[in-house]
């Protein structure tokens, strides 16, 4: 019996979402009163995986096949499902990501697993039952979920966990193989291209995020939302209109039918707050909105505001960033 | 080429969420149910490859009880074929992914689509679950997809960009923008689903996996704390020393 964590490698780093799940999975594998090991997919340094002792995992798993760089759906999913098997894995973790959502529901009718996606804490037991909390209804609710298979899978949500560094400590890694076959990689991506993320910092994992709407009049005044996101290392984001007319790539665009996010930090700039548009950033842990309308509905979800034009406040905003030092 | 289209009824995006005294379940009362906004890109697509190969038939499926069928005759004046409703409430994702590749194990489906996720549990769990069970490849999220004979090219969403990937019918892939702009029925759509084949069928598989023991609302925000923006500085102060986020 033990606890899996799959972590994701970008460029031979760990993401910080693959941090955080293995945090998890070391506090799960403390509550069960057994070990976490590591299973790694990606492009990974054997140092790197290493410092997941840092994390409390007590071994890392992989596989150096360099097919298995990009992410294939088959060839992922076999490769943690033999890891988990070889473990005894009892419980599987990821983090709820696009990889962690594709192989996570293949694996769980593989494992005959239970499945909990957009998990925000640990897990407990209550009255015998394994209980995970998750969102639902596009963050304006939380459901307890109880996993009532012997196997359980758990997606855990982006930024709701803080990763833990005990400095120093290293895991073991062991080379693994899965016997994969050219079969296994049938769904190989033909291509991959990386979109530019401006600042550098990849939307999805940030845990700060400016974020611009139709206030900001056009694609020409982005400049204020960059040079703010730059001071703060945040990534950028905007609505949906603002990427329906194309002042920002779509892969920008987050709420409802965009893409969810949850960092520590949201500052939304001439956004009105449609509930559609809230939907992808309810869950943030701060939210600061500027806006020059008094009454923007977005006020009411925000922690902190500026009534005010984002022309005469964003300026000021990333002048106080660089006075910080 | 038969598609098979999964759509799920949802509460409108704008409604307010309520649940049993219990708070076991999601209170219905006086909610609009729709179709899954993520579906309408599922729906709209495979009519749209539908039409340019000229022939072939969408199918929509709905795991749910007699009260979806409104949303399963819109997706019929959209432009769907015909329908399936497997007569049982969705219980949790394992329940609903085991109804559709049931039915799909015996329909010769060639392309099986569904929206990303639905926007009431929010699972993105389905996609997976339909193809492992039928042994099929499953690409999710697709933001693009066009057919060439049996073989597929999709765009997969990934962190920071996107694959390609080919795969060969049958695949399951699960929808996002900006797969498509969804459509709206017009009149003579709405007509004609009138008289378009529903066919109920009862429920087969196992038994649930997950149980939802309690629904809650999140935490109260405190109330936003305004700044003026003369003093628009004094917020980075406040984010650093009272929020601790930067
Ligand atoms: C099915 C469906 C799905 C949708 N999905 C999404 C989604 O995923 N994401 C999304 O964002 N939207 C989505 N929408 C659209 C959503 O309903 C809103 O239309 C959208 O979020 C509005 O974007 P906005 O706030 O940028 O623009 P607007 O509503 O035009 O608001 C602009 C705001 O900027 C303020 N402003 C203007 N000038 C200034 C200035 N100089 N300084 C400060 N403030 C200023 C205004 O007061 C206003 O509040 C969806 C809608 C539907 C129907």
């Amino acid at each position: 019996m033990s606890v899996l964590v799959v972590i994701e490698c970008d460029k031979g780093e760990v993401k910080k979402s693959s941090l955080e799940v293995a945090t998890y999975a070391s506090q799960v594998a403390q509550q069960l009163g057994t070990t976490a090991t590591a299973v790694a997919v990606g492009e990974a340094t054997e140092d790197n995986l290493a410092k997941l002792g840092e994390q409390g995992i007590s071994k890392v798993l992989y596989d150096a096949e360099p097919r298995l760089k990009d992410f294939v759906n088959g060839a992922y999913t076999k490769l943690i499902a033999t890891a988990a098997e070889q473990e005894g894995a009892q419980v599987l973790v990821l983090a709820n990501s696009n990889i962690g959502a594709a192989v996570g529901s293949r694996l769980s009718i593989r494992l005959k697993a239970s499945l909990a996606t957009n998990a925000v804490e640990m897990p407990r037991t209550e009255g015998g039952q394994f209980v995970v909390k998750r969102g639902a209804f596009s963050g304006k609710a939380l459901a307890d979920v109880a996993l009532t298979t012997d196997r359980k899978i758990i997606a855990v949500k982006k930024n709701s966990i803080e990763a833990q560094h005990e400095a120093g400590k290293t895991a073991p890694v062991e080379k693994f193989s899965a016997n994969l076959t050219d079969a296994d990689f049938a769904d190989a991506p033909k291509q991959v291209i990386m979109q530019d993320q401006a600042g550098g910092v990849l939307l999805p994992e940030a845990d700060k995020v400016v974020s611009g709407g139709r206030g900001m009049k056009g694609a020409e005044n982005w400049n204020l939302i960059e040079d703010l996101a730059k001071a703060l290392g945040a990534a950028t984001a905007c609505s949906k209109p603002v990427s329906d007319v194309d002042w920002r790539p779509h892969h920008e665009h987050v709420g409802q039918t965009g893409i969810t996010i949850s960092p520590n930090l949201y500052i939304a700039c001439g956004i009105s707050g449609a509930i559609q548009h809230l939907a992808g950033v309810n869950s943030s842990k701060v939210i600061v909105v500027i806006n020059k309308d008094p009454e923007a509905p977005f006020f009411k979800a925000a922690d902190y505001g500026i009534v005010g034009d984002v022309f005469d406040v964003l300026p000021k905003l990333t002048q106080a960033v660089k006075e910080l030092g | 080429m038969k598609f098979l289209v999964c759509i799920s009824n949802v509460p409108d995006t704008t409604t307010k969420i309520t649940f049993t005294p219990d708070n076991k379940e999601f209170n219905k009362a006086g909610v609009q149910f729709v179709i899954n906004p993520w579906d309408e890109y599922a729906l709209t697509r495979a009519i749209e490859l539908k039409e340019a190969q000229g022939g072939g038939t969408v199918t929509v499926l709905n795991v749910g009880e007699a009260d979806t069928e409104p949303n399963i005759r819109k997706a019929l004046a959209i432009g769907a074929d015909d329908a399936i409703r497997v007569n049982a409430a969705p219980k949790d994702a394992f329940f609903v992914a085991e109804q559709i590749a049931n039915v799909a194990k015996d329909g010769g489906y060639d392309v099986i689509l569904m929206g990303k996720e639905s926007i009431d549990y929010n699972g993105f769990q389905v996609h997976g679950m339909v193809g492992e069970l039928l042994g099929i490849p499953t690409v999710a999220p697709a933001m693009k997809l066009d057919l060439s004979g049996n073989t597929a090219t999709l765009e997969r969403e990934i962190e920071g960009g996107k694959e390609i990937v080919e795969v060969n019918t049958p695949f399951v892939a699960s929808c996002q923008q900006p797969m498509c702009e969804p459509r709206i029925p017009n009149m003579r759509g709405i007509m004609t689903a009138r008289t378009k084949p529903l066919k109920v069928v009862e429920p087969t598989g196992d038994a649930p996996r997950t149980e939802v023991t309690e629904f809650a609302l999140p935490p109260k925000k405190q109330g936003v704390k305004l700044i003026p923006a003369e003093n628009a500085g004094e917020l980075i102060k406040l984010l650093r020393n009272e929020a601790k986020v930067i």
